[in-house]
C-alpha cells in the first residue's frame, strides 16, 4: 500500500446555497482522499450532501451555490511529458473545467439513464461525440473506438444498437450506454450518483459488476454516492457516512460495517432489515435531519442521537482516531476518553456477529 | 483541541427531555406571503402594478373633474395644441382631447375586465370539462374549438356587424367568441397534469365524487397559474379593441376609445402629430405596464426556482 | 383456519387497449386471498403490473375480466351503492410518492379528514377534529401539526399522514403501493414499525406491493411474485424464501443485496431472462408444492426446476 498514488485530496470543503430563505451551508467542511484504481463510496440520506460534493468535484454545481472555501486538489501524470501536475479544481475557470477536468479527467454516471441520455440523437452519436468534441478525433476514430466502448460495457451487436435510439432500449441497457459515454474520453475518475437506485433489483447487481470490471481493466478510481448499504458493501473500499453535509464516520469498508463507532451509523446499518431479521420493531433513528438554513451549534446529529452528551448541544465534534486504525476515523463526542462508555445496540452486534460469521 | 476547556457535565447525557429532542416541523413562511415578497422584489411587477394603478386612478377621475364634456364641440377652439386649458389640446372639431384620452383609457379598461372574465368563465369550464371527463367529451369538444380557432376573428367580428351595430357591447360578443380559446387549452393542458396526481387517485379512492374533486383538488391548485395567464389576455385584448377601432369597426362617435382616436388623429398626422402621439403613448403604456405585471406574477409564482 | 378472507381476487385480468391492433395485458389472469389482520406481499420488477393489480383492485381502473371479492362482495363489476360504499371506505391505499400524494392546498387536518367529509362521518365540527387529532397521534405526529401545508413536512412525516388519511376510514385493507421506496432507509424503517403497530392494533390487512425483497420478507406473511403481468410463485414467506422453485423467484431473492461486504463481495446473482429462457407463461399453469405454494409452470418446467437444486 506504500506507493499509492492519490488523485483527488478535498480538504475543508464548504459549500453553500444562496437560496430565497437565506444561506443554506449544504457542506461543512469536508475532508475526502482518493487513490488510484481504488473505490470509495460516499453514503447519506436524501439532503445529506453527498451529490453536492461530487458535483463541486465536477465543478457542475447549481447557479446559486458558491465553494466558501477549502481546496479540491487533483493530481495526474502528464500523459506526454510524464510529469506530476495538481490543479486545485474549486479555483479553476469555467473554460479550463470544461477542457480539463470534466470529460477527460473526471466522468460521471448519472442516477436516471433516461434523463441523462438525450432522446432525439442515435447513442452511437452521443458516444462518439465527446471524443470528437474532447480530442478532435476523426469520425473513423470516433467510430472504431466507440464499438470498442459498447463492446466493453457488454452491449451485444454493438454495430447495429449504435443506430439505436435510447427509448429502443431497456432500464439497464441504457445505463450500459450512459457508462460507454462516461467512458468515452478515458478518464481517471468515474463518478456514481446512484447508479442502480432507478434500475430494477435483477440488473443492479450486473450494472455494479460491470463499473468493477472496468474499474479493474482500466485501473480506474471510482466514488459512489448511494444510499443503499447493500451497494456500499459489494462494490467499496472505504466508505464514507455522510450526515447534514459532514462526514460522521470513515474508514476500511470492514471497519465501518464490522466495527462501526457513530450513532448515525448504528442506524443506518440496522434500519435495514436483512433475510433474517425478525425483531418486532426495526431499529429506527428518530426524528428527522435538520434543516441547514438554521445555524447549527454543536453536533447537528444530537437531536436524534439517543447517546446525545450535553458537550454534543454546544461544541462540534472533531474526528477521533478509532484506537487501532490508521483509516478509521469518527466524528462524535462518544469517542473522546472522558466520554461514558456506550456500547453498540445488542441487536446490531448480534447481528454483526452473524454477518462475520457467515463471511468466513 | 488540546487546550480546549471541558465543562463538567460535558460528558453526561442528555437524556429524553430535552428541548433539542423534539420533533418539530419547519416553520415555513405560507405560500402567500412568499410570493407577495417575491412579487415586490421584481421591479418589472411593481412599476407594471404602479402604472395600471396609476392609469385606473386618472381614468376614473379626470373625465369627472374635466370641465369639459368628451362630447362637447367647440368650433371656436378646433385643432389646438397642448395648452393650459386644453392639456392634450383640442381635435378638430374642439373636443378636449385630455377628457377624451382618458374617456378612452376607461374603454380600454373595461374590454380589459371584460377579458379577464370571459378567459374565467369559459375558457377555465371548458377546459376544465373537457380536461377533466377525456375520452369521447375531450375529442368533441376540441373539435369544436379548433373549428371556433380556425375562423378569423375579423371575419366574425364583421359578420357579427351585419345584424348588430357597432358598439362596445359587439366588440364584447366577438372577444366572447373567441378570446377564451388559448384559456381553455391551458387550462385543460393544467388539468391533464393535475388529475394524475397521486393526490387525485387518493380522492378517488376514497369516494369522492366528480364535483368534489375538480372544486376541492384539481382548482385550487391550477388557479393561480390560470389567473395569471389570464393577465396575459389583458394587453392582448386592449390591443384587439383599438386595433378594431382604428379600423373603423370600433365603438360609434362621439364615444371615444384609445384606437378611435388614434385613428381620427391619424388622417391630421403631419399637421397635428399631438392628436397621435398622446393616445398611443396612453396605450403603450397600458399595454407595457399589463405585461410587465403579469410577466412578474408569473415569476413570482413558480417557485421552480426556489430549489438548489 | 376456516375465516373468510377479507379479499379473493380470481382471475383477474387487465388489460389496456393502445390502439386497434395493440393491447397491453397488464395483470393477466392472476389470483391469491388475503385474511384478516395478514399482510401479503406482492414483489416484482418495474413493469411487471403490480401497481396495477393494486390500482384494479380499488377499481382506479376498471377489471377487464376476473373477480374481486372484498368482504364477500364482487367489487370487480357494476356496484351497487352500498358495495361502492364499503369499497370506498373499507379498501383503502398508501401511494408511493409522498411529495405527490398530499395536496399542497390543504392543511394536514383536511387531507386527513377528506373519508369523513365525503361520507359524513361525523356530528360535530369538534367531533371531526377530534378523529383527526387521535389518528395524528397513532401515527406519530401531534395536535400541533394540523394546521400546517403539506410542503412543511419531511417526506417520513409526510408519508405517515398519507397513512393518517387511510386510517381514518377504519379501513380492514390497505393497500400500500410501493409506500417505502420513495424514502430513505433509516425513515423507511420508522413507516414500517408503524405499519406493523397499526396493524397490530387495529387487525387491518395489507396488501403490501414492493420491489424491495428484503424489506418484503420481514413484513409479510405471504408473497406473491409477479412477473410480465403473471404470479409466477405465490406461498408463505418461509415457502418462498426457502424453497424457491421459479428461476424468475430464485434470481429475485439472488439479487438481493447484503450490507454484508464480505458476503456481498462475492456474491453472484442469477440472471433470468424470459425472452430466451423458452418459458412460456401462457401454457404453464399453477401446480402445488406444499402448503400454499404455487409455481406456474408446465409439467415438464416443473420436474426440471425441481432437479437443478
Amino acid at each position: 500500500m506504500a506507493d499509492r498514488e492519490r488523485i483527488l485530496k478535498i480538504r475543508d470543503l464548504n459549500i453553500s446555497f444562496t437560496t430565497d430563505h437565506g444561506k443554506i451551508n449544504a457542506i461543512r467542511g469536508v475532508n475526502l482522499d482518493l487513490y488510484k484504481g481504488e473505490t470509495i463510496a460516499i453514503v447519506g440520506e436524501s439532503g445529506s450532501g453527498k451529490s453536492v460534493t461530487t458535483k463541486a468535484v465536477m465543478g457542475i454545481l447549481a447557479s446559486n451555490g458558491t465553494i466558501d472555501s477549502g481546496v479540491i486538489e487533483y493530481s495526474w501524470n502528464d500523459e506526454n511529458t510524464g510529469e506530476h501536475k495538481t490543479v486545485d479544481i474549486a479555483q479553476l475557470s469555467e473554460k479550463d473545467l470544461q477542457k480539463e477536468i470534466r470529460g477527460r479527467k473526471i466522468a460521471m454516471v448519472f442516477q436516471d439513464p433516461m434523463t441523462s441520455l438525450n432522446p432525439t440523437m442515435t447513442i452511437g452519436k452521443q458516444v462518439m461525440e465527446p471524443m470528437i468534441y474532447h480530442y478532435g478525433k476523426s469520425k473513423e476514430e470516433a467510430y472504431k473506438k466507440t464499438l470498442e466502448l459498447l463492446e466493453l460495457v457488454g452491449i451485444t451487436d454493438a454495430e447495429k444498437r449504435m443506430k439505436n435510439y435510447p427509448h429502443q432500449l431497456s432500464g439497464g441497457m441504457r445505463q450500459r450506454v450512459v457508462i460507454a459515454i462516461a467512458l468515452s474520453c478515458d478518464p481517471y475518475v468515474l463518478i456514481c450518483d446512484e447508479p442502480t437506485t432507478a434500475l430494477d433489483v435483477t440488473i443492479q447487481a450486473k450494472i455494479l459488476e460491470l463499473i468493477q470490471d472496468i474499474q479493474k481493466k482500466k485501473n480506474l478510481s471510482v466514488i459512489y454516492i448511494t444510499h443503499d448499504l447493500g451497494v456500499v458493501a459489494k462494490v467499496a473500499d472505504y466508505v464514507n457516512v455522510m450526515y447534514a453535509g459532514k462526514i460522521v464516520e470513515t474508514g476500511l469498508i470492514d471497519e465501518v460495517y464490522y466495527d462501526p463507532r457513530h450513532p448515525y451509523t448504528w442506524g443506518l446499518l440496522s434500519a435495514m432489515p436483512d433475510l433474517d431479521t425478525d425483531d418486532d420493531e426495526l431499529y429506527t433513528i428518530p426524528g428527522t435531519p435538520p434543516n441547514l438554513a438554521y445555524r447549527v451549534d454543536g453536533d447537528a446529529f444530537a437531536p436524534r442521537n439517543q447517546f446525545a452528551l450535553n458537550i454534543d448541544l454546544r461544541v462540534e465534534p472533531p474526528m477521533f482516531d478509532v484506537p487501532g486504525s490508521s483509516t478509521h476515523k469518527v466524528a462524535s463526542w462518544l469517542m473522546h476518553p472522558n466520554a461514558p462508555d456506550v456500547k453498540m445496540p445488542e441487536a446490531l452486534k448480534n447481528r454483526i456477529e452473524k454477518m462475520k460469521k457467515e463471511g468466513e | 483541541m488540546d487546550n480546549f476547556e471541558f465543562l463538567e457535565d460535558d460528558f453526561a447525557f442528555v437524556g429524553e427531555n430535552h428541548e433539542s429532542k423534539k420533533e418539530i416541523a419547519p416553520p415555513v413562511t405560507p405560500f402567500f406571503k412568499d410570493f407577495m415578497r417575491r412579487l415586490g422584489k421584481n421591479k418589472g411587477a411593481c412599476i407594471g402594478g404602479i402604472l395600471i394603478v396609476i392609469i385606473i386612478l386618472i381614468a376614473i377621475i379626470a373625465p369627472m373633474v374635466s370641465s369639459y364634456d368628451y362630447a362637447e364641440m367647440n368650433t371656436a377652439i378646433q385643432s389646438t395644441s397642448p395648452n393650459a386649458q386644453h392639456l392634450f389640446g383640442t381635435d378638430r372639431y374642439g373636443r378636449d382631447l385630455f377628457t377624451r384620452v382618458w374617456q378612452g383609457t376607461r374603454i380600454s379598461l373595461f374590454v380589459a375586465a371584460s377579458a379577464v372574465i370571459i378567459d374565467i368563465i369559459f375558457g377555465m369550464t371548458y377546459g376544465l370539462i373537457s380536461g377533466y371527463f377525456g375520452g369521447k367529451v375531450d375529442t368533441v369538444m376540441q373539435r369544436v374549438q379548433e373549428i371556433i380557432n380556425s375562423i378569423p376573428s375579423l371575419v366574425i367580428l364583421t359578420l357579427l356587424l351585419v345584424i348588430m351595430k357597432a358598439s362596445l357591447f359587439t366588440i364584447i360578443i366577438a372577444l366572447m367568441l373567441t378570446g377564451w380559446i388559448g384559456m381553455s387549452r391551458i387550462t385543460r393542458a393544467q388539468v391533464l397534469k393535475v388529475k394524475e396526481e397521486e393526490y387525485v387517485l387518493a380522492s378517488k379512492t376514497l369516494g369522492a365524487g366528480h364535483f368534489f374533486i375538480i372544486f376541492k383538488n384539481i382548482l385550487p391548485n391550477i388557479f393561480g397559474q390560470l389567473i395569471i395567464m389570464s393577465m396575459f389576455s389583458i394587453p392582448n385584448a386592449i390591443f384587439y379593441e383599438a386595433f378594431l377601432a382604428f379600423l373603423g369597426l370600433g365603438i360609434p362617435t362621439p364615444q371615444a376609445s384609445l384606437g378611435s382616436l388614434i385613428n381620427d388623429g391619424f388622417k391630421s398626422i403631419l399637421i397635428t402629430p399631438y392628436m397621435v402621439i398622446i393616445p398611443v403613448i396612453v396605450l403603450a403604456i397600458l399595454m407595457l405596464s399589463f405585461n410587465l405585471f403579469a410577466d412578474g406574477l408569473r415569476d413570482a409564482f413558480d417557485p421552480t426556482m426556489k430549489e438548489m | 383456519m376456516n375465516q373468510q378472507p377479507i379479499l379473493e381476487v380470481k382471475n383477474l385480468k387487465q388489460h389496456f387497449k393502445i390502439n386497434r391492433k395493440f393491447t397491453v395485458k397488464a395483470v393477466d389472469g392472476i389470483s391469491f386471498q388475503i385474511m384478516p389482520g395478514q399482510t401479503y406481499g406482492l414483489v416484482g420488477e418495474s413493469g411487471s403490473g403490480k401497481s396495477t393489480t393494486g390500482r384494479s383492485i380499488i377499481r382506479l381502473y376498471n377489471p377487464t375480466d376476473g373477480e374481486v371479492i372484498f368482504n364477500g362482495k364482487d367489487i370487480s363489476g357494476k356496484m351497487t351503492k352500498d358495495e361502492l360504499k364499503l369499497l370506498r371506505t373499507k379498501m383503502q391505499m398508501i401511494f408511493q410518492d409522498p411529495m405527490a400524494c398530499l395536496n399542497p392546498r390543504k392543511k394536514v387536518i383536511d387531507i386527513i379528514a377528506e373519508g369523513i367529509d365525503i361520507h359524513h362521518e361525523f356530528k360535530t365540527q369538534e367531533e371531526r377534529n377530534q378523529k383527526v387529532y387521535d389518528i395524528l397521534e397513532l401515527v406519530g405526529l401531534s395536535k400541533e401539526h394540523a394546521t400546517r401545508y403539506p410542503h412543511q413536512f419531511s417526506g417520513g412525516q409526510r408519508q405517515r399522514i398519507g397513512i393518517a388519511r387511510t386510517l381514518i376510514m377504519n379501513p380492514d385493507l390497505i393497500i400500500a403501493d410501493e409506500a417505502i421506496s420513495a424514502l430513505d432507509v433509516s425513515i423507511q424503517a420508522q413507516v414500517v414499525n408503524l405499519m406493523k403497530k397499526i396493524q397490530k392494533e387495529t387487525n387491518t390487512a395489507f396488501l403490501f406491493i414492493a420491489h424491495d425483497l428484503s424489506m418484503v420478507k420481514y413484513i409479510s406473511d405471504h408473497i406473491g411474485v409477479l412477473h410480465l403481468g403473471h404470479l409466477v410463485e405465490t406461498g408463505t414467506t418461509e415457502e418462498i424464501f426457502n424453497n424457491p422453485i421459479h428461476p424468475y423467484t430464485k434470481s429475485l431473492l439472488s439479487a438481493i443485496p447484503s450490507p454484508n461486504p464480505k458476503v456481498e463481495k462475492t456474491r453472484v446473482s442469477l440472471s433470468y431472462d424470459y425472452a430466451t429462457s423458452g418459458i412460456d407463461y401462457e401454457l404453464g399453469s399453477q401446480h402445488h408444492i406444499s402448503g400454499s405454494h404455487y409455481v406456474l409452470a408446465t409439467e415438464k418446467e416443473l420436474e426440471e426446476w425441481k432437479n437443478t437444486e
